[in-house]
């Protein structure tokens, strides 16, 4: 009988580079960034590390095919190294390859690294690109934008809510992400901004506007992993941190084929964070989850999350999101660091972020934008869109929690 | 030849016209030219169709196709014949195309006519000419002409088709006579490959072209029926150049009031297809036992004379469509104006055809599995049953969604995406009885989408390869007006009804029907 990932995987040392358009920066330098921070926090050599996953998503428009690229630029001495992809999942799959390989015991200590050089297409927003031969036939080419304001459509029509009010939570949700990030200073939009601001800016696809979407920036983040028993001896008498849970679920067609779904959740959200909460005992979410870094490449993903993750009851999430309950200083914060909306979105390292922040608060090193005690915290990353999409979501927390 | 001619005659069972929604101001079009070209100002008058950017004459005839399918479900045709100067394809068979978009089984018999526009109204006769066989014969033109900017023809001319259907059965109407002409007088040409006609002068066109080539054919054939001219109720012929058909009536002795309209204020002239367009409109219009005769002239002309049966004319006709100002979306869209269109228009469209004919059904047919266990509709069809109850194997039956109603379950207008018609409408679609697509909008404004509103599919462009000339097409969703039209009376007689249950009894206003509720 399979026993799980609870407790069996400590994170050893966290590295995450500055997020944004790092114009001088190639996936080398972004990718030499974080690890060194993270070498520097695990307080190992590099030569401890036995295997290492890379994730990347859009590799044709920077590193290329292969864990190869990470092999180079860190010159790692010909160890075992995969590299992953799961759309915008793509750092949380890093991640899970990494951790699951602790966990069954073949490897003392790993590398999960994720990046993106995503500036260097010529153009703003994600890279225009195939969706596959046969899809190429009949699908829509949806910029991502276009694919999640279906969301806002259907969430309103399913709620009876009228647009105005479902933008104005929309745009608190965006308001509140900036002015985490203006205390972040790894973020790539560090500017504060106002709900006139989110609502008066031009129409990216409606009703999103472009305060409704994320950054598309570069960056890299990585994890360094061992077991508790390593962590302990490596750091006597330092707080460990263990992944409580790693779940992963891919649509299978039917948000997409079947007439079920309602267009107005995300489905595969639900289906990860229910069996993420059941590996790590969470039986009350909005309870025992202290904080959660979600995947909010637009506003309106982070505002039907909150209640596929179960912070908030059917239909609800509006009121929450307005009364401020996922606020730096609410009941549960989101997004604390700012968020993919302006901590920035380099897509293969972005899972990997999320999971930084949660860690960084867990111990505390979050500076200004620290929370209070943190135990547990969530993070959930999505690739694809709503109708069609992985999502992933991570449970860390301190080894007793 | 005995057995030839005691074979039974076809009849025409029914004739159709699609129009493109858009319809360009002709004065939005001279305001642009007249400061070069300001004899243009007596054509600019009304409006011109024009067809959106996803349109060409295969997805045109396939409207105009499905127009007469949905008139006669039963017709079992056998033969397509597709008509036009402006085929898409020089050699990929246009017919083809539009068989397989409409649902012709592959044994139908499928072939195009093209170089002039009398093409289709040649065909037409020829198709009413044979004996008739098992199954019915649709003659379909369509066409999109693109002239040069500040040409006469730029106004004059319109985007659309027309279908004829011919066979056994009821018929609107029968063969009288048919005369052609062949003369190789040339009063326009275009060059293969070239996009622009170039033609000589009007007034010998006229004198030397309409009035003694199309007079001559016109009378043959009316002296092969024994009819005298004078007897025609409905005379048909597209006019491209002004009062040509006035003349030609006049000098055949056919009365002016018998002239069937051009349709030139609303649409413009349809080239290819206009013969069969001004035929549909004068069917409609004819009495029972009415002689219409319809001609087409160029290099040479065709006449046919018909005579109109009692039966009702089948099918819809199009819509009065929506005005369209903007003649720089014209010329965009008539790939006459390159705009810039940013970095995201760069995507390389390349088809993988092996792909396309292992899926052809998918996106020509807008083919989907229903499940023959639990039902369950599902795009694309696969082999393994979506439905999570269900999971069968090899169970799904092919369906086709192309005529089936649907709704918006949601939807957005994307101005990050590229499309040639901003923004780019798309959402997910739910059909009536069971399957879902994610699919494009197409000529739907942006204000008119919401959740609910009623939908019907229509045969498009989805992409171009400008790198290597291929275009691939598929059905887009487009709001179903007539059906948004008939919920909104809908629902106001309710709300009519619910207002009337509160009011007072009122023996003046109350409905005796609904009396009964009326308390």
């Amino acid at each position: 009988m399979a026993s799980g990932i609870r407790d069996k995987v400590a994170i050893l040392g966290m590295g995450c580079s500055r997020f944004g358009e790092r114009w001088d920066c190639g996936p080398d330098e972004l990718m030499l960034e974080a690890f060194n921070e993270a070498l520097g926090d695990a307080g190992v050599a590099s030569n401890r590390i036995e295997a290492a996953w890379l994730g990347v998503c859009l590799e044709e428009n920077n590193v290329g095919k292969t864990a190869g690229p990470l092999a180079q630029a860190l010159r790692l001495p010909r160890i075992a190294a995969t590299r992953v992809e799961n759309a915008c999942a793509t750092g949380t799959e890093a991640l899970r390859g990494a951790a699951y390989a602790v966990a069954a015991g073949a490897y003392d200590i790993v590398l999960a690294l994720g990046v993106e050089k995503l500036k260097d297409t010529g153009y703003g927003g994600l890279p225009a690109r195939t969706r596959g031969v046969q899809n190429d036939l009949w699908l829509p080419n949806a910029t991502a934008p276009g694919a999640f304001a279906q969301l806002a459509s259907a969430y309103a029509a399913k709620h009876g809510v009228a647009m105005k009010d479902l933008k104005r939570a929309m745009a608190h949700v965006s308001v509140k992400s900036h002015a985490n990030a203006a205390l972040n200073p790894k973020a790539h939009l560090r500017n504060a901004i106002t709900e006139e601001d989110v609502l008066k800016a031009a129409t990216i696809a409606a009703p999103l506007g472009l305060y409704d979407c994320c950054g598309v920036s570069d960056g890299a983040a990585c994890a360094i992993l061992t077991t508790p028993e390593i962590a302990k001896s490596l750091k006597p008498g330092a707080e460990i941190v263990t992944i409580k849970a790693l779940e992963v679920s891919v649509s299978n067609g039917e948000e997409q084929a079947f007439s079920a779904w309602d267009g107005a959740h995300i489905a595969t959200a639900r289906e990860a964070a229910a069996r993420a909460y059941a590996a790590a005992g969470v039986t009350d979410p909005r309870r025992d989850i202290h904080m959660a870094e979600v995947h909010d490449c637009f506003s309106i993903t982070e505002t039907v999350l909150m209640e596929d993750l179960g912070f908030s009851p059917p239909g609800r999430a509006i009121h929450d999101v307005l009364d401020g309950v996922f606020d730096r200083d609410g009941a549960l914060p989101v997004q604390p660091d700012g968020g993919l909306k302006c901590f920035g979105h380099p897509i293969g390292a972005s899972g990997l972020r999320m999971v930084y922040e949660v860690y960084q608060q867990l111990l505390g090193r979050a500076g200004e934008r620290q929370l209070g005690r943190i135990d547990r915290g969530l993070t959930h990353n999505l690739g694809g869109h709503p109708h069609q999409n992985v999502c992933a979501v991570a449970i860390v927390g301190r080894a007793g929690a | 030849m005995t057995s030839l001619t005691a074979a039974p005659r076809p009849g025409l069972l029914a004739t159709s016209r699609y129009v493109p929604r858009l319809r360009l101001e002709r004065a939005a079009v001279f305001e642009q030219h007249h400061w070069m070209a300001p004899g243009l100002r007596g054509l600019a008058k009304g409006r011109r169709a024009m067809a959106s950017w996803d349109e060409d004459a295969v997805t045109m005839a396939v409207e105009a196709a499905r127009t007469l399918g949905r008139a006669l479900p039963d017709a079992a045709i056998d033969a397509l014949t597709l008509a036009s100067t402006t085929f898409p394809w020089a050699d990929r068979l246009n017919a083809g195309v539009a068989a397989a978009a409409i649902g012709l089984a592959p044994s139908a018999r499928v072939r195009d006519v093209t170089s002039s526009v009398r093409a289709a109204l040649g065909e037409l006769a020829a198709a009413l000419a044979v004996p008739t066989g098992a199954g019915a014969h649709l003659v379909v033109a369509a066409e999109r002409r693109i002239a040069r900017p500040a040409s006469a023809q730029e106004l004059v001319f319109g985007d659309g088709s027309a279908a004829a259907l011919v066979g056994a059965g009821t018929s609107i109407a029968t063969l009288v006579a048919a005369r052609s002409t062949h003369a190789d007088l040339v009063d326009h040409f275009r060059e293969t490959g070239r996009p622009h006609d170039y033609g000589w002068e009007e007034r010998w066109v006229r004198d030397e072209g309409y009035l003694k080539i199309a007079v001559s054919t016109i009378q043959a054939c009316l002296a092969d029926a024994e009819v005298k001219a004078a007897d025609v109720a409905h005379f048909a012929l597209p006019a491209p150049l002004p009062r040509v058909n006035e003349a030609v009536a006049k000098r055949i002795g056919v009365p002016a009031a018998a002239l069937v309209s051009t349709a030139h204020e609303t649409v413009g002239d349809l080239g290819c297809a206009q013969p069969l367009a001004m035929l549909d409109v004068a069917l409609r219009a004819a009495a029972p036992g009415a002689l219409v005769l319809v001609a087409a002239f160029g290099s040479g002309c065709d006449a046919l004379l018909l005579r109109r049966t009692d039966a009702p004319c089948p099918g819809d006709v199009p819509d009065d469509g929506k005005a369209e100002t903007s003649y720089l979306k014209y010329l965009s869209f008539t790939g006459q104006l390159e705009l810039e269109w940013g970095m995201r228009a760069e995507m390389d469209n390349k088809t993988a055809l092996t792909a396309a004919w292992r899926d052809h059904a998918r996106a020509a047919r807008f083919e989907a599995g229903r499940c023959e266990r639990c039902g369950t509709v599902q795009f694309p069809r696969t082999h393994v049953c979506v439905n999570p109850e269900c999971r069968a194997q090899e169970t799904q039956q092919p369906v086709s969604l192309a005529e089936r109603p649907a709704r918006v379950l949601s939807h957005t207008s994307d101005f990050l995406a590229y499309t040639p018609h901003p923004p780019f409408k798309f959402g997910h679609v739910d059909f009536e009885g069971g399957g879902r697509v994610l699919m494009e909008f197409a000529d739907a404004d942006v204000d008119e989408l919401a959740v609910g509103v009623p939908l019907r599919m229509v045969y498009r462009v989805k992409d171009y390869d400008p790198n290597r000339g291929f275009r691939r097409y598929f059905w887009k969703a487009t709001p179903d007006r007539a059906a948004a039209a008939i919920a909104r009376e809908s629902a106001a007689g309710l709300d009519a009804r619910a207002a009337s249950k509160q009011a007072t009894a009122d023996p003046a206003t109350a409905n005796g029907a609904t009396t009964g509720v009326n308390t």
